[in-house]
């Protein structure tokens, strides 16, 4: 049987399995947030569906499709992956689980991680079972990541570690951290870092919620004193994490320049947004031509930018790259997305001024706050900035 | 569609870019330029591009052509743009042939001359244009029907070819007013008709075009190409098609300007080290990486989008076009902007890109229409 012909029927066979397995309520965009599903030791569901959906995609290792089988992932190839994604799109499904585990830790360890860590943490992380946090930025460490100061002592069979973090997101809700350590204080800034992974209810891990402008706080200052961490729980070698967290990193953003594909609020596309709030729903022509004409330039490059996401995911499967491209996504991705938002919040007018309370709908609200929120895409995981210098660098060959 | 290059079309690649390089370099262009070539290519090398296979990748077989497609077009026209290459491949081998492939499936006399367009032999150029700036039915140039057969009369503004041109094709206006799309009708005009008046045009991009007037000129009814009135049919596919493989030839500029920009910034030595090293050149080039990027997978696209016969080629080919027309520009004003002074001096390569961009922006619409015209068909 030819390539097409299986991946053919892998389709109807997913089709079908999606058609059986699939609750009807898990098919519709989220437009609350707080219906998401993150995992973890304190999972929430807001509804009850949503768990169903979860366990039914965990169990075939749909949660994870290209991991192994033999940690509870789909092992499905790359082009099967897709034609999963693809159905799962057709049918609107929600994501079943959203997890920095799947996105950034659980490919570091497939990589970088011991056969021990893999069948310790991958399956938890698969089933959803464990939120992770991320554990890099620190108050003197931003762009400049790798002056990181936390320290991280080898006494006997653990680490003693003492420091703080900052913006950790969901640092308070997390069971474990995936962090990054100072493992030797003497030499160049980029040698002596570990990669580290911390369970949040050690004794001497404390966590205090910062908030952002747009109201929310799922961020946070972390804090250790003298927390023991297990040798065990080093992932790499030792002094030698920069390299893990740099691969991390590239996961990260690879993941953030493709978040907006299924942000919560995108019911409608941005045109019949622009017709509705605009126009008071009358079609054609937008009455506002200065609005019209930016509309149409970020729908372009949105599809423009979509195209070279596909292009470069096609040239990977083919076996060229990945390369630092990933910079590239990062950048135009949220650069994109808050032109996106901004557009948005000027759509509604003075109807998208609103903070809470009377006068506005839920809905509203939402898109108001998801335009703040968006101000941090361009900062978070990497500045546009940073992402500027290592497209100059590494892509382009400029000299430092 | 796939965006990862077959064999097959890496060698095309490989051919014309060897080709390009070789024979159609900025050097032979600036000769050309220099000796104000009244022809503005060099027939010699034409041949040898026919020769090769590169001439007709596109047309069909039953023309002579290689029976291949617009993916592969975008590949040689991609390499011509890299070199600034003058050859009346993009006016007469794409753009008046798009228009006659349009007419010749329901007209099969058309393919005698497709055949001769397709070797070379003879140029066809579309003549369209009347105003300065793009606006495909503002068309005044009359076609009148009298009793003795077809009578021509009026002005183009700008043909693409049009200097050199054996065959003409005329947009003309049969009834309706200026800006209908209905009542445009299409005429073949040997170019050395009595009442033909061709005057070649000296643009900034030093190329080859021509305004010419059309003074009662006679034509017998055989010279219509599809419907009386109904022109409009066969030219907006055909101007759609042109314009996407323009924004080949345009990505090719783009890049060639862009990468002799990234390597200058690592030569060129201020304060002791290359200004590569300056973060505010830097980000700047980083960002022009980024909109090339996107450039070169809107115009792969929207090139097979063609070969697929899809729907959606009036939109890619407005998205491609508005996409290009920024992004060649400013990829060559930044590249005159970061080669410092050498840049606007005319012995230095820089600058012919940017005025080759400057043409190629406003030939068939510049950004601002294609966003509008984006906008009308995404209903908004
Ligand atoms: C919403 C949000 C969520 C986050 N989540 C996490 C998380 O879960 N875990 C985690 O570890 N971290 C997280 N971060 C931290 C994030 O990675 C950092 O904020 C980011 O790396 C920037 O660091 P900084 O805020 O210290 O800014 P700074 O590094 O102080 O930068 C300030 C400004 O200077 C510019 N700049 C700095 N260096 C250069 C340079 N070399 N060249 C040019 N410009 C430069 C920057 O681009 C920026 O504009 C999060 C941040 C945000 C806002």
């Amino acid at each position: 049987m030819s390539d097409a012909s299986e991946l053919e029927q892998f389709r109807e066979e997913t089709r079908a399995w999606l058609q059986e397995n699939c609750p009807k309520s898990m098919r519709s965009k989220i437009l609350d947030p707080t219906e998401e599903v993150w995992g973890g030791r304190n999972a929430k569901f807001k509804l009850p569906d949503s768990k169903l959906w979860l366990e039914r995609m965990a169990a075939k290792g749909w949660t994870a499709p290209t991991w192994p089988k033999q940690y509870g992932g789909g092992g499905l190839s790359a082009a099967e992956a897709r034609v999963l994604e693809e159905e799962l799109k057709r049918i609107e499904a929600r994501s079943a689980l959203k997890s920095f585990g799947l996105w950034m830790l659980g490919p570091v360890l497939l990589e970088y991680g011991n056969e021990e860590q893999r069948q310790r943490f991958l399956p938890g992380i698969i089933r959803g079972e464990t939120r992770w946090c991320q554990g890099y930025s620190e108050p003197g460490a931003g762009s400049d990541l790798a002056s990181l100061a936390t320290r991280a002592e080898l006494q006997g069979d653990h680490y003693l570690i003492n420091g703080q973090k900052i913006w950790t997101s969901h640092a308070d809700k997390a069971d474990w951290m995936f962090c990054l350590v100072r493992t030797n204080p003497d030499g160049k800034k980029h040698d002596g870092i570990s990669f580290i992974l911390i369970d949040m209810q050690s004794p001497g891990v404390s966590v205090r919620p910062i908030q952002l402008i747009s109201g929310a706080s799922p961020f946070c200052e972390t804090f250790f004193e003298d927390v023991r961490v297990p040798k065990a729980n080093l992932v790499g070698e030792l002094n030698h994490g920069w390299s893990v967290a740099k691969r991390l990193l590239q996961h990260e953003r690879a993941l953030i320049s493709k978040l907006r594909d299924d942000a919560p609020e995108e019911d409608e596309t941005l045109p019949e947004m622009a017709i509705r709030l605009v126009n008071g729903g009358e079609p054609g022509p937008l009455q506002d031509h200065a609005l019209r004409e930016r509309l149409a330039q970020v729908e372009m490059d949105f599809l423009c930018n979509k195209l070279t996401l596909r292009r470069s995911s096609e040239s990977i499967a083919a076996g060229i790259g990945p390369g630092p491209e990933t910079s590239m996504f990062k950048l135009y991705g949220t650069e994109l997305n808050k032109r996106r938002k901004e557009l948005k919040v000027l759509f509604m007018g003075y109807q998208g001024l609103g903070w809470e309370g009377a006068g506005y709908t839920a809905r509203e609200l939402q898109m108001t706050r998801d335009w703040l929120r968006s101000r941090a895409n361009s900062i978070e995981g990497g500045s546009s900035e940073i992402q500027l210098n290592i497209i100059a660098k590494r892509v382009l060959g400029l000299p430092s | 569609m796939s965006f990862v290059l077959s064999e097959e079309q890496l060698s095309i690649q490989k051919t014309a870019r060897d080709f390009a390089r070789e024979r159609l370099n900025v050097a032979a262009f600036r000769r050309l330029r220099d000796a104000r070539d009244a022809q503005g290519f060099e027939r010699g090398v034409w041949s040898e591009l026919g020769e090769l296979g590169l001439g007709a990748v596109h047309l069909p077989e039953a023309w002579g052509g290689a029976g291949l497609g617009y993916a592969e077009l975008g590949l040689v026209l991609q390499e011509l743009g890299r070199n600034l290459a003058a050859t009346p491949l993009f006016g007469s081998t794409v753009l008046a042939a798009a228009v006659l492939r349009e007419a010749s499936a329901s007209q099969p006399g058309l393919a005698a001359l497709g055949e001769r367009l397709a070797a070379g032999e003879q140029l066809v150029a579309l003549a369209h244009e009347e105003r300065p700036r793009f606006a495909p039915y503002a068309v005044n140039t009359r076609l009148e029907r009298t009793p003795s057969g077809l009578k021509l009369s009026g002005e183009k503004a700008l043909v693409v070819e049009g200097h050199v041109a054996d065959q003409l094709l005329v947009v003309a206006r049969s009834s309706g007013a200026m800006g209908d799309r209905d009542g445009l009708s299409l005429v073949l005009v040997d170019a050395t008709s009595a009442g033909v008046t061709r005057t070649r045009l000296e643009t900034v991009d030093s190329r080859g075009y021509a305004r010419i007037a059309f003074s009662d000129v006679a034509l017998s009814e055989d010279a219509l190409l599809g419907k009386l009135g109904e022109g409009a049919a066969l030219l907006d596919p055909a101007l759609d098609r042109a314009t996407i493989a323009l924004c080949a030839e345009m990505l090719g500029g783009a890049l060639e300007v862009f990468e002799r920009t990234v390597q200058y910034l690592k030569e060129r030595q201020q304060f002791g080290v290359a200004i590569g090293s300056f973060q505010a050149l830097q980000h700047r080039a980083a960002q022009l990486f980024c909109e090339l990027e996107l450039s070169k997978s809107i115009v792969m696209e929207a090139l097979s989008a063609v070969d697929e016969g899809r729907a959606d080629v009036p939109l890619l080919a407005s998205v491609a076009k508005a996409r290009l027309s920024d992004t060649f520009l400013l990829a060559a004003s930044e590249g005159i902007q970061m080669h410092g002074g050498v840049g606007v001096t005319d012995e230095y390569d820089i600058g012919l890109f940017y005025k080759r961009a400057r043409v190629c922006e406003l030939l068939f619409g510049d950004a601002a229409y294609h966003r509008a015209r984006f906008a009308t068909l995404s209903g908004f």
